[in-house]
């Protein structure tokens, strides 16, 4: 049996990575608030500007044609892959990099196979994955989650659609977690260009605007705008999941933690009790022999 | 009437004005009071509006107005004081 020594030294190490792990959770908690807020606060724009965008496009005729929009074959793709910068959140960065591989092997076999499938990886977890993996990449936006705002995902947004209206790649796909609540991530693989054709509702224009300068235009002007929206949106997201993630790992393993506490305690005070014991048997067996001559 | 100037990041501004100028993208506009309902696409340059504290001055990268029923919601990529 373990010394009493010995179980007290892993009853305290124990204890102390709970206050560790409790503490993570409680700073997952925070984050999951802030970044949460970040999603509302994006939310009035996105809306109104969707709203703004069938306005224009409610009065035209046949389907907008956009650089954006261009269906081509498939030979090159860029696969944008979003992570955490820190682990310790379950299966979160895991799932990810598990559905990166399947289009690489799957979906874009043909493709990877000849060369032409270049990663953006965001967040250094991601980064690390496709450093040892050795793949074609685009590194510059992988810490993109340290200074999260606009105008820095802008430019790794920017940098995709420029690389698709080049021609460097025919199709553009995001891997990312959809925060769904706390406790549930959804893994997404999105196509983000081409834009897919949307089904959108036959809406009356509300009002006669006045288009200035005029309809196409500012439909051409709007739909970037939308497409960086929404590529901020999947980080933002993945940011929210990240911590709602760490949050729900953090939380186990507290409850992990203090099951293995009771254990502990328990062979504490059960090698505890059978030391006493022994010594009372030991005083009394030597207070016999000294009586009982 | 009420403007609102909204980034992806924040709500920048919203309030009662007077008038506002903004930089459309063939040349800046002012709006007034009761103006018709209107979309504009905006370029890179200053939007300006009169309140009771007096003029102030935001410049934004781009983005579009709109002008409905005496409120006015501007979106920009980015916009700062």
């Amino acid at each position: 049996m373990a010394s009493l020594k010995e179980v007290k030294g892993r009853i305290s190490s124990v204890m102390s990575t709970q206050q560790i792990t409790k503490a993570m959770k409680m700073v997952a908690a925070a984050k999951l608030k802030r970044a949460t807020d970040n999603i509302i606060q994006m939310r009035p724009y996105a809306q109104k500007l969707n709203a703004i965008l069938q306005n224009v496009t409610a009065g035209m005729e046949g389907s907008v044609d956009n650089q954006f929009a261009q269906e081509r074959e498939v030979s090159k793709v860029l696969i944008v892959l979003l992570t955490s910068d820190k682990g310790l959140c379950g299966a979160f960065n895991g799932n990810v990099i598990k559905a990166t591989r399947q289009l690489l092997v799957g979906k874009y076999a043909a493709q990877h196979q000849a060369g032409n499938v270049t990663l953006m990886p965001i967040g250094r977890k991601a980064a690390d994955f496709v450093r040892k993996g050795g793949y074609k990449t685009v590194n510059e936006y992988s810490d993109l989650f340290t200074r999260l705002n606009f105008n820095a995902v802008r430019e790794a947004a920017e940098f995709a659609m420029a690389g698709f209206a080049k021609g460097d790649f025919d199709r553009v796909e995001i891997v990312y977690n959809e925060f769904k609540n706390v406790a549930t991530q959804i893994l997404k693989t999105d196509q983000f260009l081409p834009i897919m054709p949307t089904v959108s509702e036959v809406s009356e224009a509300s009002s006669d605007y006045i288009f200035e300068p005029s309809k196409e235009y500012i439909v051409q002007e709007l739909i970037p705008t939308s497409l960086k929206v929404q590529f901020y949106k999947s980080l933002l997201e993945s940011n929210a999941s990240e911590h709602g993630a760490r949050m729900t790992a953090m939380d186990k393993a507290t409850e992990n933690a203090g099951e293995l506490l009771k254990e502990l305690r328990l062979t504490y005070n059960r090698t505890r009790q059978a030391a006493i014991t022994k010594e009372i048997l030991e005083i009394v067996a030597g207070a016999e022999a000294l009586s009982g001559k | 009437m009420y403007l609102e100037i909204i980034t992806p990041d924040k709500k920048v501004f919203e309030g009662e004005v007077e008038s506002a100028i903004f930089p459309g993208s063939e040349g800046s506009f002012q709006i007034l009071n009761d103006h018709a309902p209107l979309i504009s696409a905006l370029g890179k340059g200053p939007v300006t509006y009169r309140n009771k504290s007096g003029e102030h001055t935001l410049s934004v990268d781009g983005g579009v107005v709109e002008v409905l029923k005496n409120k006015i919601t501007v979106l920009a990529e980015s916009a700062s004081a």
